[in-house]
């Protein structure tokens, strides 16, 4: 089977990465796809809370690497989505308990029967970042409009590319219009013309997110801005052209017009 | 119209700080090692004129940000404001030798 893998970075903790994961996933799989997730995250899982299966873990990705069992026996299936499937991180072990040799390996056995891998890669560039970069051959970036996330969003580009990455795409998450509009947020161009790399996805501060999170069901395709923002990177993922939603709209003539005097 | 005589907005400000921010950061140059360019850029400068070594200052950036890609632009520049105390300079080469 043709398979891609994917890894959802930002190097910089909490600007989305796990909901980005878990999005993205659910959304191939309610196009038909076949998808694992797979939280690389040891010690501090959070996508299977996420996703709301935390209550169906039995196994997990370390004792598939120390082989306790079988890597189906870790794969848990998301009953609301046909084709979805989650691989849990340890919760109780730490980042050293996998080594990238070991990701790789685990990744080429679920290549033969998935077509979309989704890691969920852990905040920072150490170890953990080095498992789940191992197996991945295509990068989602995820970053928010602020100084600290675009810096280190930079730091990561830089490290994939040194570790021989082709495709790296950006996702800019919790973007404020209302703020962007007054001038104090940076824009999704000021973000793209500085991190330089294609851009994939925006997704607006939505409070449907966090209610989302809260029922442990990914809001992806629903009818909210971020479900339609995360919907469409969904189809931008799958190779498809799909024009970028206009958050502005609605907004007055006016108000325009002046927009046009504080970019002055 | 108040806009016109407003400062800079915050946005302008942190695409301002990043730009600066990630040039040092891709070109992964310590503030230790900036320190020793600097000292010998005065050593050298110093050497044909009199100079404010205290206030000089250096910086990596970026050919007036215009390079198409932003702070992306791939070729950093380096900066150097070095105060001349004394511009007779023939003199103070002459003394050298």
């Amino acid at each position: 089977m043709e398979s891609q893998v994917i890894v959802v970075t930002s190097g910089k903790g909490g600007v989305g990465k796990t909901t980005t994961s878990a999005n993205v996933g659910t959304g191939l799989a309610k196009l038909g796809k076949k998808v694992c997730l797979i939280d690389t995250d040891i010690g501090l899982r959070n996508l299977d809370v996420v996703m709301g299966l935390e209550n169906r873990i039995v196994y997990n990705l370390v004792d598939v690497v120390e082989g306790s069992c079988r890597v189906k026996q870790a794969l848990i299936r998301d009953k609301r989505h046909p084709g979805l499937y989650l691989m849990p991180s340890a919760q109780t072990r730490d980042k050293s308990a996998v080594s990238p040799g070991q990701m790789v390996k685990v990744i080429e056995h679920l290549k033969e029967q998935f077509e979309y891998i989704i890691l969920d890669c852990p905040a920072g560039i150490e170890q953990g970042f080095q498992n789940a970069i191992a197996g991945a051959d295509r990068a989602l970036v995820v970053t928010t409009p602020e100084v600290s996330a675009i810096r280190d969003a930079d730091r990561i580009i830089g490290l994939l590319e040194a570790n021989g990455f082709k495709q790296m795409d950006l996702i800019i998450n919790r973007l404020r219009t209302d703020m962007v509009r007054k001038g104090d947020m940076m824009s999704a161009q000021d973000v793209v013309d500085i991190l330089a790399i294609p851009l994939i996805g925006i997704i607006p501060d939505d409070e449907n997110v966090v209610i989302a999170t809260n029922q442990g069901e990914p809001l992806v395709g629903s009818d909210s801005p971020a479900g339609q923002a995360y919907a469409n990177v969904v189809l931008r993922v799958e190779g498809k052209e799909v024009p970028f939603i206009n958050f502005e709209k609605g907004i007055s003539f006016w108000t325009k017009v002046t927009g046009i005097f504080h970019k002055a | 119209m108040r806009h016109f005589f407003r400062r800079k907005s915050s946005c302008e400000i942190a695409k301002g700080r990043l730009k600066i921010l990630l040039i040092s950061d891709r070109v992964n140059c310590s503030p230790e090692m900036m320190e020793l360019i600097k000292t010998d850029i005065a050593k050298v400068i110093s050497k044909y004129m009199k100079i404010d070594a205290e206030n000089m200052e250096i910086q990596i950036s970026t050919v007036g940000g215009k390079s198409g890609k932003g702070a992306g632009g791939k070729h950093p520049v380096l900066y150097a404001n070095i105060p001349i105390l004394d511009v007779s300079a023939q003199e103070h080469a002459i003394n050298l030798k």
